[in-house]
């Protein structure tokens, strides 16, 4: 162990001093430090200088994204969904994730962040695509800068140092947001994406969602550090702690920390203190990991209950903007209802498109045997059908 | 660079030099192609196949990355999403495998799953096999774990001119290609105009490195010279081999490989990589599926054994040798009375 310095002190006041490059004077951890309780804006004397146009902007959106998980999980039960993990309770880190961003910067959403994707612009169905099953991209990335939904766990984060890494060498503001949850904190992929964007410098703002529970495995099965955000200190960037169902106080860590990144100060992460109000997905059953008076205790802290008391507080949730924001967040449900209710076009010809630009001898092959079997469904269903030969060689 | 050297002048060049000249003209022409990786900076690489690159085109083309391959790779992917051509080196076969992730889960699926809006114009340089008296983990041969995940090209050179041909076009391609480089094969040397390299067939195609009529030997990378040492050898026993260099296993060069077994009417698979599961098997099944009523016996295989890779002072025993594959050559069913009186 190395006894850290103290300000103002001799660096070596006997013996020989250690050469570089091995050792080199450290840098002060006291600035990376989180706080020691998470940040909070919501019921402080603090919240009454923020504006009441981000105020109202934040919790339409809020009540547009619990509406939207409360119909993504409906889905799934109607079956047309294959699969929903909701982030319901979650809302304020999906919306201010996406708030916090500009147009030019880039998401890198997780599974569970379809909402933020959707906050950031894209069309709910095709955020939804992946989930429904009938492809597992269901939006071109460049369009509104974001990533495919990454099922893998933190796979996506040295993603998202690489291409802001690419952005800064060709001299663009770009800023990427990566998103991963308390589990994904344990992958190797979250240790490496985080020490390649403190070395390289890399505008990169990491949110970690620690909503407690990785499917079922508790926060303190997964981690001994004293907080996630305490982990940035080891990879030399600043580490935030906020709590994560207080939206503004979100969005005023999110984008400082992208204002830093943008600026050329570096990464930072943040780790938001939320709960997973459902089970992980509708296939899950959380009452087997968890209890009903633990969700209580987070019903009451509820990201949207929050802000209506800030908003009551100050007089702005008048009875027209209530109504305005329901009436928004329904129309919502209704259309993602409505178009989800129709069967999504599929081509089965189209698995053996994108494999590679441009397809190889291997893939004919075996697209003509595919077609050759929908020819014969065809024609025993009575349409008409023309089968190719199969590739085996023929007796000669 | 500016040489004034002749064209057309060929002088003694060995594999590494031309891997780097292949990498240096890359990056002179596109100014998108990044090479990254441990140690390729200041070092050159620790086979000095990158030197003078960061030299020439700045650390922030050819930079030295932190020890972590699936964070080079995984950095590598969004650096592609941004319209970058990053070429990643991977210092040793083994160690290329905390990578993996990233390889099977984005690199070889990303066209895919975005439906072509998200290509991988990416190139993962991997040295690999043995031969060189390597300690534990710096010989594996683990083409096979690559050539199963649909998505990924995977192309190995066995010569000086594909080493150079094959690596710009790897760059060149706009879907990940996992060039795997013979090791052993670094400083083989042959004359090359590397102010003129001769053009080379394109990733896919397999080459017919010596013609012959009783039987073909069908190979890649390091086990290519030693079947053409075979090839000259198996004269005396009176047998004809030709000799395929396949150069890619993704793409196959199914046509090739089937029109040299149709000739011949008899194939060895030949690779280091271990048998069990191995390309030799898939390559076999192919060719029986495309030749059956073309053999005169079934395609035999030539392989390292199914053990992890050996210990140096061991390793000739498990590496594919010149009388390992006369001696399967000699199993050919030549006498058999399937073959008798047809002048086999």
């Amino acid at each position: 162990m190395t006894v850290l310095e103290q300000p103002g002190s001799p660096r070596h006041t006997s013996g020989p001093a250690v050469p570089p490059p091995a050792w080199r004077p450290r840098v002060d951890p006291a600035p990376l430090l989180p706080d020691t309780e998470p940040y909070r804006l919501l019921g402080t004397d603090a919240a009454r200088r923020l504006d009441p146009g981000l105020l109202k902007r934040l919790y339409t959106e809020l009540v547009r994204g619990r509406r939207y998980n409360t119909q993504a999980t409906a889905l799934t039960r109607q079956g047309r969904l294959a699969v929903y993990p909701s982030s319901t309770g979650q809302e304020a880190c999906q919306v201010a994730a996406a708030l916090a961003l500009q147009e030019q910067d880039w998401l890198f959403p997780s599974y569970r962040d379809t909402l933020a994707a959707v906050a950031r612009g894209l069309d709910p169905v095709q955020a939804l695509t992946l989930l429904r099953g009938d492809w597992h991209t269901g939006y071109d990335p460049h369009e509104h800068r974001i990533a495919p939904l990454c099922t893998p766990l933190a796979t996506q984060l040295p993603h998202a140092v690489g291409l802001a890494h690419a952005a800064r060498l060709k001299g663009d503001d770009v800023v990427a947001l990566a998103m991963v949850g308390d589990g994904g904190t344990s992958e190797g992929d979250f240790h490496e994406a985080l020490n390649f964007a403190a070395v390289w410098q890399a505008p990169v703002v990491f949110l970690v969602q620690n909503n407690g529970f990785a499917i079922s495995v508790p926060l303190d099965k997964q981690t001994a550090a004293p907080s996630l955000a305490h982990k940035a200190v080891g990879y030399g960037m600043p580490g935030r702690l906020v709590d994560g169902n207080d939206a503004p106080a979100v969005h005023e860590v999110l984008t400082e920390a992208v204002r830093r990144a943008r600026e050329g100060g570096g990464p930072t992460l943040v780790e938001a203190v939320t709960y997973r109000l459902d089970a992980h997905t509708n296939a899950d059953d959380a009452t087997r990991y968890r209890t009903e008076a633990e969700v209580e205790t987070w019903r009451a802290h509820d990201p949207i209950a929050l802000m209506e008391r800030e908003l009551t507080g100050r007089g702005l949730l008048t009875d027209a903007f209530a109504t305005a924001t329901r009436d928004g967040a329904e129309q919502l449900a209704a259309a993602l209802r409505d178009r989800m209710h129709t069967d999504p076009p599929l081509d089965p010809m189209a698995l053996f498109d994108h494999v590679f630009i441009r397809q190889t001898g291997q893939l004919r092959d075996q697209a003509a045997q595919l077609r050759a079997e929908l020819d014969a469904e065809a024609e025993a269903d009575g349409t008409t059908a023309a089968t190719p030969a199969p590739a085996q060689e023929a007796r000669p | 660079m500016t040489t004034t050297a002749q064209p057309t002048a060929r002088k003694p060049a060995t594999m590494a030099q031309a891997l780097t000249r292949a990498l240096r003209d890359a990056m002179a022409e596109d100014p998108t192609v990044h090479v990254m990786g441990e140690d390729v900076g200041t070092l050159g690489g620790v086979f000095r196949v990158t030197d003078g690159l960061a030299a020439e085109f700045g650390a922030d083309r050819c930079s030295d990355t932190p020890l972590a391959e699936a964070g080079i790779l995984g950095t590598a992917v969004g650096m592609a999403m941004y319209g970058l051509r990053p070429v990643v080196e991977m210092q040793f076969d083994a160690f290329a495998y905390p990578a993996f992730e990233q390889l099977a889960s984005h690199v070889a699926r990303m066209r895919n799953r975005t439906r072509g809006a998200v290509p991988m114009p990416l190139t993962i340089r991997i040295p690999y096999g043995g031969g060189i008296g390597g300690v534990e983990h710096h010989s594996d041969s683990s083409e096979a774990y690559y050539l199963a995940t649909p998505g990924l090209q995977v192309v190995t050179p066995a010569t000086v001119e594909d080493a150079y041909g094959l690596l710009r076009a790897a760059i060149a391609s706009d879907d990940p290609v996992v060039f795997l480089e013979p090791k052993r094969l670094y400083w083989s040397r042959a004359d090359w105009s590397p102010d003129a390299p001769a053009p080379v067939a394109p990733i896919g195609r397999a080459e017919v490195r010596r013609p012959g009529s009783s039987a073909t030997l069908l190979t890649y990378g390091p086990s290519l010279p030693v079947c053409l040492e075979a090839a000259e050898a198996a004269r005396a026993e009176g047998w004809d081999l030709e000799v395929v260099d396949l150069r890619s296993l993704v793409p196959f060069d199914d046509d090739t490989v089937c029109a040299s077994v149709r000739r011949t009417g008899r194939a060895v698979v030949v690779h280091e990589a271990n048998g069990f599961g191995g390309p030799g098997g898939e390559i076999a099944a192919r060719v029986t599926e495309r030749c059956f009523h073309h053999l005169e016996a079934p395609v035999l295989r030539v392989t390292g054994f199914d053990i992890p890779y050996p210990p140096p002072m061991l390793e000739r025993h498990h590496l594919p040798g010149v009388d390992r594959i006369l001696d399967t050559v000699a199993r050919l069913q030549w006498e058999s009375r399937w073959t008798e009186g047809r002048g086999a």
